[in-house]
């Protein structure tokens, strides 16, 4: 990471108060972390992470390329396993449960931890396969009507349902960018999952198509916990509820995202948000 | 970044730049207003009663750059709480241009007339607002807490004068209805300074927002 000019940032070693462990606001906890450490090899990506993330709202991981925001993200459905070298220590918990204590099913994990990635990544299918394909192999495609509805009511929700309804039938590669991005998190969101990572989701679109993403986002957090890592600082002060800032694989500050942005407790976090540094 | 943070810097620099060039106009007018009442001096009334375009000017200039700034930039934190501090200020600054007119129009009207007493507090009430005024552009300036929290705590002593102004022109008044007509522009003129306290104490306030973040208004002023 390159420091640019301004004040040097502090070491992390002068950060007064790490804030992992407050909850935000008080109420129970959807994914908390405790003492999390994470290792591509014997680099340490992840020092001592504690976090604890609210149900019903929408909670931005912010900081500078390579910090671990992406990382962290990539644990709470354990995504980084595929990754051969990587190692994993203290706890993740969703909902109480060590998702990394024996006995946890990845699958079962990763259905009720959905993901939607940077780049949109349809199946070469159809619209309609592309959101039964889950139901599908999840053994949850009951009756034929079933399926239908099931489909419909995902792609309503991801807010294509309007734009495709006519041609369901349709290759998905020939929709637009921001059309494939909303039917990947339709295809998440039709394996009924509890939580929805996105990793910088509209990072790849226009203006409006960006919009029509954050509204969803904003509009999603009524039934589902939502985390977003996103580059964009505007984007998690527009869509987020709560913001973690993290630097050097730790995590500096977690607050209220209003708090974040006018007024963060530390120095680090100003710098970063003031774009003093980054 | 590093290009856009420092275009922004000095964007935000000029901008604290115009608005210190609006405190010096306004204090000075504030000034220029007591002075030509207290000195019965009608021509340093008469540039006061036609100068207020400068102020204005920059009134509209300020407010221009603070919109460009928030719109181009999208500042964050520290910085978003500069611009919408010098939004703030900047309307106070006017507003205290506005009231060093409404002064020495009130001096004009009491020039009129025969002088109903010696002037002694309403030129104190005059420094003290400026006093207030200077500090609080000074804090701003220097980003010193303690310096705006002193203007906050002067402004009691500024109320104190203009109930003491009032009272004591009540007694002419009662004694002779000659001088209610001069003794009523003597009180307002106590007003306005008083009120040119009040927009110092606002700069004030917004200064410590600016700084620690922190929303002093409408509670009372912590020690300095």
């Amino acid at each position: 990471m390159s420091v640019a000019t301004g004040p040097t940032p502090p070491s992390l070693g002068n950060i007064v108060s790490q804030r992992e462990l407050t909850p935000p606001a008080s109420g129970p906890c959807k994914i908390e972390a405790r003492g999390m450490n994470f290792y591509y090899g014997d680099k340490r990506a992840l020092q001592d992470i504690s976090i604890q993330i609210l149900p019903n709202v929408v909670t931005a991981f912010i900081g500078p390329s390579g910090c671990g925001k992406s990382t962290f993200l990539r644990t709470l459905n354990r995504m980084n396993d595929i990754i051969p070298g990587t190692r994993v220590d203290g706890t993740v918990l969703i909902d109480d449960k060590n998702i990394y204590g024996p006995g946890t099913r990845v699958d079962e994990l990763r259905r009720t931890v959905g993901m939607v990635f940077q780049k949109s990544n349809p199946f070469p299918k159809s619209i309609f396969e592309n959101v039964a394909y889950g139901l599908r192999i999840n053994g949850m495609a009951g009756t034929r009507t079933e399926l239908t509805e099931r489909v419909e009511q995902s792609l309503q929700q991801a807010a294509l349902w309007d734009e495709v309804k006519d041609r369901l039938q349709d290759s998905a590669l020939a929709l637009s960018g921001g059309q494939q991005q909303r039917l990947c998190i339709a295809r998440a969101l039709a394996v009924k999952p509890d939580i929805l990572l996105m990793d910088e989701p509209a990072s790849a679109l226009d203006p409006i198509a960006t919009q029509r993403i954050e509204e969803l986002v904003y509009n999603l957090k009524k039934q589902y916990t939502v985390v977003i890592v996103t580059h964009n600082m505007q984007q998690a002060a527009r869509v987020s509820d709560y913001t973690a800032f993290f630097w050097l694989g730790r995590l500096v500050e977690y607050d209220r995202t209003d708090k974040i942005f006018t007024a963060p407790s530390e120095k680090l976090t100003e710098d970063y948000v003031t774009g003093r540094f980054g | 970044m590093e290009q856009g943070i420092r275009h922004f810097q000095e964007e935000l620099e000029t901008l604290k730049g115009r608005l210190l060039e609006m405190g010096g106009l306004a204090e000075e007018r504030v000034r220029a207003s007591v002075e030509g009442l207290v000195a019965r001096d009608v021509d340093l009334l008469g540039t006061v009663l036609t100068g207020d375009e400068p102020i204005n000017r920059l009134h509209i200039e300020v407010d221009n750059r603070a919109f460009r700034l928030l719109a181009l930039h999208q500042p964050m934190a520290t910085d978003l709480r500069a611009i919408v501090a010098a939004v703030k200020i900047n309307s106070d600054l006017e507003r205290v241009g506005d009231l060093a007119v409404n002064i020495a129009e009130a001096a004009a009207r009491y020039l009129g007339h025969a002088p109903v007493k010696q002037l002694i507090d309403i030129p104190r009430m005059g420094s003290i607002a400026q006093g207030m005024l200077r500090d609080s552009l000074d804090a701003y300036v220097k980003r010193d807490m303690d310096l705006a929290r002193a203007v906050l705590n002067c402004d009691d002593e500024l109320d104190a004068l203009k109930t003491q102004v009032f009272r004591e022109l009540l007694t002419y008044m009662l004694q002779d209805v000659n001088t209610i007509e001069p003794a009523l522009d003597l009180i307002l003129v106590s007003r306005h300074l008083e009120r040119i306290g009040d927009h110092a104490t606002n700069v004030a306030e917004d200064v410590i927002f600016m700084v620690s973040a922190q929303d002093v208004r409408h509670h009372p002023p912590a020690a300095p």
